[in-house]
């Protein structure tokens, strides 16, 4: 399995990715979750003020071959959701780093950060997965 | 250990995810589901389903035990035919689902689902009478399924003109690839399709014959189970099994009551008590995707299960089948599907879900 990842990102073991901008965050799922979960069809949207902890529930995904969750790389508060995903999940697919995002937050502790994985060791761990 | 199709290798070549489906190794995709589900619907796909069997059986008519076994009309049919039936045990639940091939007088194909093969063969062979002659050749066959609007131009290109004689659920014998082979109009997309049975040692030929053509792209039984599903047709193990009857599945139609066969007077009985659940198709209100086995739900009152359900790109919404309720079987029913994850919203709506398909083009 041919997987992307990006320099720039850090990646939890549940491979979400987080990219920290300024105070705030951007949260989305790696290339090497998006091609196992297939087409995806379904994003339940998060809710901006809801707040979220580390490596919990953030939301849910179906694809055409299961329902799974979503886990927050960081601790924080829901600012927005990429509601491009409304009627085009299909944006993971195609660009999961980029238009495919999922929800964005305000940052609540940015040395949680150390708990997660740089491309470098994402890459490792990916490998380690095959 | 999982069975390989004769064509694993064009899979592998193919990047194809492969998966166990009936103690078979089986293409699930080749890249999307959702992209071999619309090409399908657009264009022709084509599908490895040598995982089926078949299995040849000849006996006088004017004494068919064949007759008294399976449900479809075997005696009454006509040659070239095609029907689908049902295989049942003596009270009535479903063993298979599978479609009768008469190929003469004194012959037919029988093909039944993988994962059933040895038990229909040994119902039936317990029931064929003594002059009868049983052969599966299931080992001996490469099946491809050919589906999509432009089946037919693809098909007429290898074969010739003769083919777009055969109209929905007939068939006929066709020279290609040196050999002479069964080519029925027939399909589980709901698309203008053909199925084609030949030699095992012809089946990479084939496959690679029709891939060549550019409007022709291959499909997994991820895109099968969506095609299928958008057009309501039941899969075994989904929708039927052995503790279900062809009325709970709302089937009567293709059942010959006229005839004797095996699970007849069950079927009779129940017909008086009447069936307590009926199977419907229901649409989510959204994309959220009703999965096998969630509960269905009347207000909070638990009212029946989904035997299968997708996400379907051609309504951009969950749907799927299931047992309800008598009493909620109406169309425009509201009902709620228990994901485990929240409710998806849902109606009972008239299958097919698709309308206005290719499946019944006429060039005549």
């Amino acid at each position: 399995m041919d997987i992307t990842i990006l320099e720039g990102y850090l990646y939890t073991k549940e491979h979400e990715w987080v990219r920290i901008e300024g105070p705030k965050a951007k949260i989305g799922i790696s290339d090497y979750a998006q091609q196992k979960l297939g087409d995806i069809t379904y994003i339940d949207p998060t809710k901006p003020g809801k707040k979220v902890k580390q490596f919990e529930f953030l939301t849910g995904v179906e694809s055409v071959k299961a329902a799974s969750d979503i886990y927050a790389p960081l601790s924080g508060t829901i600012t927005a959701f990429n509601t491009d995903l409304d009627d085009a999940p299909e944006l993971v697919n195609k660009a999961c780093y980029t238009d495919g995002w999922i929800a964005e937050i305000e940052v609540a502790d940015p040395g949680e950060t150390k708990n997660l994985m740089d491309a470098a060791a994402y890459k490792n761990y990916t490998a380690g997965l095959e | 250990m999982d069975k390989n199709t004769p064509l694993h290798q064009e899979h592998v070549n193919l990047k194809a995810l492969m998966a166990p489906f009936a103690g078979w190794n089986m293409p699930i995709h080749y890249g999307s589901i959702l992209d071999e589900a619309k090409h399908a619907r657009t264009a022709v796909s084509l599908f490895d389903i040598s995982h089926m069997g078949e299995f040849i059986i000849r006996e006088n008519p004017s004494k068919s035990s064949l007759d008294a076994i399976v449900t479809n009309p075997v005696v009454k049919m006509k040659t070239q035919r095609c029907r689908y039936g049902f295989l049942l045990n003596d009270d009535g639940k479903i063993l298979d689902d599978l479609i009768a091939y008469r190929i003469a007088a004194d012959e037919w194909m029988l093909v039944v689902n993988a994962a059933n093969e040895q038990k229909d063969m040994d119902a039936i062979r317990r029931q064929l009478s003594t002059d009868a002659s049983f052969e599966n050749i299931s080992s001996r066959i490469v099946k491809l399924d050919l589906q999509g609007p432009g089946s037919l131009a693809v098909l007429k290109a290898i074969v010739g003109d003769e083919v777009k004689r055969l109209t929905y659920y007939g068939f006929q014998f066709f020279s290609l690839l040196g050999g002479n082979f069964i080519i029925s109009r027939t399909g589980y997309t709901g698309e203008l399709g053909f199925e084609i049975y030949v030699d095992s040692s012809r089946g990479v030929e084939l496959w690679q014959t029709l891939l060549k053509n550019p409007a022709v792209k291959p499909a997994g039984l991820g895109a099968r189970d969506i095609l299928r599903l958008e057009m309501g047709l039941p899969l075994y193990g989904n929708e039927f099994n052995e503790d279900l009857t062809p009325l709970d599945a709302g089937m009567e139609r293709f059942l010959d009551m006229e005839k004797e066969f095996t699970g007849r007077k069950a079927l009779l009985e129940q017909q008086k008590r009447g069936v307590p659940r009926r199977l419907v198709g229901f649409a989510a209100d959204g994309r959220r995707t009703p999965r096998h086995e969630n509960r269905i739900l009347s207000g909070d009152r638990d009212a029946g299960f989904v035997t299968s359900g997708v996400f379907s790109p051609h309504l951009n919404k969950g749907i799927g089948m299931g047992y309800v309720d008598a009493a909620l079987g109406a169309e425009g029913t509201a009902i709620g599907i228990d994901t485990g994850k929240g409710v998806i919203n849902a109606s009972v709506e008239k299958i097919p879900f698709l309308k206005n398909t290719s499946i019944k083009y006429s060039e005549v």
